[in-house]
């Protein structure tokens, strides 16, 4: 196990170099100067050059990637700014803040936004799905399948504000969406994002319950299911001790693949409901072709689904023996 | 409970198991398949029946309805299953559970795929143990290195703890065997338990069977392809053609003078120590009828090379049943003067 831990943050580290070489790459190719943007209207060439060199990019492109992958282990000085302290991303062209600073503050937003949908897409599409198994043809089943249809059909910009209007709106049920830190406030924090984590979670747990329900059915097939009945285990055993089993292998697997829709997902609905996350971040550095914040937010997001996914590669050899020895 | 379940019965002195007009009936998009049709069978107690027939001719479905495995919403099941005084077929969940595993248990083709790859083997035999017994875990694991031990896996109390894909196919169907007789049931139904492994594990596997049988005296339905097996392991008889018994007796009987064209074609299929090397091996010819809409008539008599001497008709239009009752019988309308006429002449034609 710890062997195939080493390896896999090994692996990790690989792609995380070529994903932030790649965009640093992508972001020269786009034919849009960013020091020209600072320039402002009338640009005379000298002050171009100038800015052109505070910013680093008068040097070759392999240097200044150099630069920004040793200021992430060990730090950078910069003309204008001073120290930055490792881990450094450098600074904003836009707003001139310390990049990872400014992802540090939002960051906790969107993780809480897909940690939470995820619980809620893992327990409720799963749940869902076997009792949907557990009743196949029944009327359950019947309501849980079409309603998984309708689910998946929904857009996260259609139903949030929908959603906002009756629930917040009209009926005052629930409070606005917003970001109230957990540390401060863990009520305040689960009621302000209930709504953003349901929108985030209806479309994929749809997708969950189609899915368990059918690993579900086909696993009541396999023969070592069989195997359990000609014991004598009873149904119920059959169904959530042997069956289960079988049925999350799959489950598992397509979460990890989703974990970068999701993260996507989340931004969409940090733009629907306001929230102050990452995506709020890479929207404006898109924008303001702030390669700096750009090459922040996509490494930080690019983390987080790499580390997710080496929890979902442990989480598969718990649930399933033959994984442990390769 | 479970002593209502345990107390002595005074059972009518009789078969231990007796099927008896069974039919098994799956509901498919197709039709309605006939898997299984009007068969009757009897299994005395501590003996072993052979179940030999082509592929498709009903037996595991036949075992499976034994145990009460099939999908209740997809099959109609008809007849009776008597075992010793309790009949099965109209039996409920519960009573069916508390059978399984405990008094009658499965032995499945592939143990690869038939044991859970979640669970360790110990756990996998503890637990129906613990089930039918209602021992504690660490008396089912005890049970498990036991019964570990009883089918010759060596290292029984570190194996307890290993997963199936860390066995041989051959020790994997040793474990099966042992999860089987965990509770000494009174039958155990071993569906073609070698067909899966390797030529020199199938004899080991076979041998550890015959002789836990001698040494716990359960009753042994056997089913498989090879008549050899047959031969070597069991004392009666069963050949099903078509979801119906076609011949039954003891294994001298049926081996050394079958009676019913089928298992004529049978035992001329497989090669004999007895016959000379060359002699041709002939599979029966033809293909087994539709289960979906069988012909009238004798199930066989598409491939029968006889079915005019049974007279003009009544192979084609009429069913045989198998007679006589008891002892050595066939369901052929060929007289029993007939059949001994054209086995005779086909063994010298072998010759
Ligand atoms: N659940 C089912 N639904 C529909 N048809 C079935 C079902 N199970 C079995 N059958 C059909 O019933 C027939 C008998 O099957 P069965 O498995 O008993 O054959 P078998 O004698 O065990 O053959 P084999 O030697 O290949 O194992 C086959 O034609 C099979 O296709
Ligand atoms: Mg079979």
């Amino acid at each position: 196990m710890a062997g195939f831990l080493v390896r896999r943050i090994l692996g990790a580290l690989v792609i995380l170099m070529i994903i932030s070489a790649v965009t640093f790459y992508l972001f020269y190719a786009i034919p849009r100067d960013p020091a020209r943007a600072f320039c402002g209207k009338i640009c005379r060439p000298e002050t171009l050059d100038l800015i052109r060199h505070n910013l680093g990019m008068d040097e070759p492109l392999f240097v200044q990637y150099w630069h920004w992958l040793a200021g992430i282990f060990m730090g950078r000085e910069f003309v204008q700014f001073g120290a930055c302290p490792a881990p450094c991303l450098g600074y904003s062209f836009a707003t001139q803040e310390p990049v990872f600073s400014a992802i540090l503050d939002r960051f906790p937003v969107t993780l809480s936004l897909t940690l939470g949908a995820s619980l809620v897409i893992l327990s409720f599409g799963i749940l869902t799905g076997m009792l949907a198994a557990w009743k196949v043809g029944r009327p359950l089943d019947k309501i849980a399948s079409s309603s998984s249809v309708i689910g998946a059909s929904l857009q996260i910009y259609f139903i949030g504000p929908l959603l906002a209007f009756y629930l917040v709106d009209t009926l005052e049920l629930i409070p606005r969406p917003s970001y109230v830190p957990v540390s401060e406030d863990p009520v305040g924090w689960f009621t302000h994002l209930l709504l953003p984590w349901v929108v985030l979670s209806i479309i994929f747990t749809a997708n969950y319950t189609r899915m368990t329900r059918s690993q579900m059915v086909e696993q009541l097939t396999e023969d070592y299911v069989r195997t359990a009945r000609a014991k004598g285990m009873s149904g119920r055993t059959v169904f959530f001790r042997f069956a289960w089993r079988g049925a999350m292998i799959p489950i598992v697997t397509i979460f990890g693949v989703d974990l970068a829709a999701l993260l996507g997902g989340a931004i969409i609905t940090e733009q629907t409901f306001t929230l102050h996350g990452i995506g709020e971040l890479a929207v404006r550095a898109v924008q303001n072709t702030d390669l700096p914040m750009l090459l922040g937010v996509t490494i930080v997001g690019a983390t987080a689904i790499v580390i997710l996914n080496i929890v979902v590669d442990v989480l598969y050899a718990v649930i399933d023996p033959r994984v442990r020895l390769s | 409970m479970s002593n209502l379940e345990q107390q002595v019965t005074t059972s009518p002195p009789g078969p231990f198991l007796s099927v008896r007009d069974l039919s098994v009936e799956f509901s498919t998009e197709d039709g309605i398949v006939h898997a299984v049709d009007g068969l009757s069978f009897d299994l005395r107690k501590g003996t072993t029946l052979g179940i030999v027939g082509e592929s498709g001719s009903g037996k595991s479905v036949t075992n499976l309805a034994i145990l009460g495995l099939h999908d209740p919403d997809h099959t109609k099941i008809g007849g009776e299953i008597w075992l010793e005084d309790r009949e099965l077929t109209g039996a409920d969940r519960a009573t069916m559970e508390r059978l399984r595993g405990n008094r009658i248990s499965m032995i499945f083709q592939d143990p690869l795929t038939a044991l859970s790859p979640f669970h360790t083997i110990g756990r996998q035999i503890g637990e129906v143990y613990r089930k039918h017994r209602g021992a504690s875990k660490k008396e089912a694991r005890e049970r498990a290195i036991e019964m570990l031990s009883r089918v010759g896996i060596p290292q029984p109390a570190t194996r307890v703890d290993h997963y199936p894909h860390e066995f041989s196919g051959g020790m994997r169907q040793r474990a099966m065997i042992a999860m089987a007789l965990v509770c000494d049931p009174d039958l155990v139904i071993a569906d073609e338990p070698t067909t899966a492994l390797d030529v020199t594990v199938q004899a080991q596997i076979l041998d550890l069977l015959k002789e836990l049988q001698q040494q716990t005296g359960t009753a042994v339905i056997l089913i498989t392809h090879d008549l050899g097996v047959v031969a070597n392991t069991a004392d009666d008889i069963l050949v099903m053609y078509a979801g119906r018994a076609v011949e039954r007796g003891t294994v001298r009987e049926v081996l050394t003078e079958p009676r019913h064209p089928y298992t004529w074609g049978l035992l001329s299929s497989m090669p004999r120590l007895t016959s000379s090397v060359d002699a041709p091996l002939k599979p029966v010819r033809g293909t087994p009828p539709s289960l979906l809409s069988p012909p009238p008539g004798c199930p066989f008599h598409p491939r029968c090379d006889y079915p005019e001497l049974a007279g003009p008709e009544l192979c084609r239009t009429q069913r045989p049943e198998i007679s006589p009752a008891t002892g050595h019988g066939d369901a052929c309308y060929l007289s029993l003067r007939q059949k001994t006429e054209i086995r005779t002449a086909q063994i010298e034609d072998h010759a």
